[in-house]
């Protein structure tokens, strides 16, 4: 009891852990509030402080200047608005309160939340991406309107378009641009005139009003019709400041009707001047390609071919007679090379002669036919003694040489075949004998055959 | 024959001019006076080049006069829309 504890929190740190607990909490952060301003004051530093309250209680707040720069309203004491913060304490006074963010004025507050939110989903959606805008058409022959054939945006529209282009032609489809059939009578305007196809570019819209008037450029509905339309689509809702989903979904924005029609269709004037001025360029450039045309053709015209042809002839004859100077120089300088050459190989062949040579060949050939001949003689010579000593020596060996010495030899009846032996006939066999004088005809009377003589 | 043909065609052509509309005419004039200003036409096309384009231009110029302005408005009827002529009253 009376012991201190061991640790006692600074009321730094109690503060530091009650401002962590309220900004950690999601329920007190990103909030809308609803209440009166009262307390209000501007600081020289831009920061707004004052009080929000109700019957039942009060806040403290703050506006950064950061935050309320971008106010669209002027907050007074007294002033409903919807404020959208989150809740946390100043540390130095020990104080909670509300940080604001943003603020409206309140009344249109759900009106405001439903446009904020719509607008975040659609864009996500991809539904306003620059890419998906088309361009609208350059001269557009019929203008559809799509807006109430009784307020003074449609007065507006027709005044301008007769103003700038009283040629082009409007196709009015009148729509009821307020309160709850609004929203789905222009989508179906959007739709049919699509259907139709008679106009060029669609221009939908009212006039100025309050934000409730204008809601229905805030539905969803009219802002995926929009998008959808094959027709380009210009909104024009309300006055400069106006800024609905239908002005985002659409091809592009016109502040107001009025600059909606400056939009949909270009002056005829402007038109006008841009033919006189094609008309001007297209001239400019015939008449500068027909100057250079012409200036081709004089420059041709005035060359010296055609106003002194005489002359050309001339350069051309002089020119014939040079050539024909160098042709005479260039034959006289390759005769007098050649004839050089000439003269160059003769001597170079006088050098040369054959004429020894073919002496000395001549008394090589007597000399070798001399050797031919004695060595063919001399050849002949002794072949021809061999061969009478081959005839001697033959002669020697003759049968008939034998036979004169008293030898007969013995041949069968028709001379074909020598008889060797005995038994190669037989008594009263035909034979021929040949002697060396003559034949005998003979025949066998007896044989006696002789005992083998070995030698 | 070939004449009644030629005859033809023209009458056509004369046609489609007539129904081209402003757009396409601008568009074609604009392609010519490029087409000339480039400068690298053989002159014989420059001038036909040239007389289309004036045909073009004075065919534009033609229909910028042509004040026959139609302003309608639809109105839901038994047969689905129809066009009724429109004049803005002074409906205050």
């Amino acid at each position: 009891m009376r012991g201190e504890p061991a640790r006692a929190l600074t009321i730094r740190e109690i503060t530091r852990l009650i401002k962590n607990k309220l900004e950690g909490d999601p329920g007190l952060q990103d909030v809308w509030l609803r209440g009166e301003i009262s307390n209000f004051t501007l600081h020289s530093s831009g920061h707004m402080y004052f009080t929000l309250k109700d019957e039942n209680a009060r806040l403290k707040c703050i506006m950064f200047a950061s935050y309320n720069q971008r106010l669209p309203f002027a907050p007074k004491n007294g002033m409903k608005v919807l404020a959208r913060g989150g809740v946390s304490v100043y540390e130095r006074d020990g104080q909670y309160q509300f940080y604001a963010t943003a603020m409206q004025p309140d009344g249109i507050g759900s009106l405001y939340l439903a446009f904020e939110q719509l607008k975040r989903k659609l864009e996500e959606e991809g539904l306003f991406r620059p890419e998906a805008k088309r361009a609208l058409p350059l001269y557009p022959r019929t203008v559809g309107v799509i807006t109430s054939p009784t307020g003074a945006a449609v007065r507006d529209i027709l005044i301008t378009l007769e103003r700038r282009n009283p040629g082009v032609h409007v196709l009015l489809y009148p729509v009821s641009v307020q309160g709850t059939g609004a929203a789905p009578s222009i989508v179906k305007a959007i739709r049919e005139m699509n259907e139709l196809g008679a106009a060029d570019v669609l221009i939908v819209g009212r006039g100025g009003g309050s934000l409730e008037e204008l809601w229905a450029f805030n539905e969803e509905v009219v802002a995926r019709a929009i998008r959808a339309s094959a027709i380009p689509v210009i909104s024009a809702v309300g006055h400069e400041t106006d800024f609905t989903i239908s002005d985002f979904a659409a091809d592009i924005r016109a502040a107001t009707p009025t600059a909606a029609a400056e939009l949909a269709v270009r002056h005829i004037g402007e038109l006008r001047q841009e033919l006189a001025h094609l008309e001007q360029r297209m001239s400019g450039a015939l008449g500068r390609g027909l100057a250079r045309a012409k200036e081709r053709w004089q420059h041709a015209a005035r060359s010296p071919y055609f106003t002194q042809p005489r002359r050309s002839l001339l350069v051309q004859a002089e020119r014939l007679d040079r050539l024909k100077e160098a042709l005479r120089y260039r034959i006289r300088a390759e005769q007098s090379r050649a004839q050089e050459r000439a003269t160059r190989l003769a001597g170079r062949l006088q050098a040369v002669n054959p004429r020894q040579q073919i002496v000395h060949a001549r008394q090589r050939v007597t000399a070798a036919s001399k050797g031919l001949e004695l060595a063919m003689n001399a050849i002949a010579r002794d072949k021809a003694s061999r061969f009478g000593s081959l005839v001697r020596q033959l002669d020697a060996l003759s049968p008939l040489k034998v036979m004169a010495r008293g030898y007969s030899l013995a041949y069968d009846e028709q001379e074909q075949k020598l008889i060797r032996s005995v038994n190669e006939v037989q008594p009263g066999d035909l034979i021929r004998l040949r002697l060396t004088d003559g034949k005998l005809d003979c025949q066998i009377w007896g044989i006696h055959g002789e005992e083998q003589v070995n030698g | 024959m070939a004449n009644n043909g030629a005859g033809k065609a023209e009458a056509a052509g004369e046609n489609g001019a007539a129904e081209m509309s402003f757009e396409l005419a601008m568009e074609k004039l604009e392609t010519i006076v490029a087409k000339l200003e480039s400068g690298d036409v053989p002159l014989e096309t420059a001038i036909e080049l040239f007389q289309e384009g004036m045909t073009l231009s004075r065919l534009c110029g033609q229909k910028l006069e042509q004040v026959e302005r139609r302003i309608e408005m639809l109105v839901e009827g038994d047969g689905g829309l129809q066009r009724k002529p429109f004049s803005a009253g002074k409906e205050e």
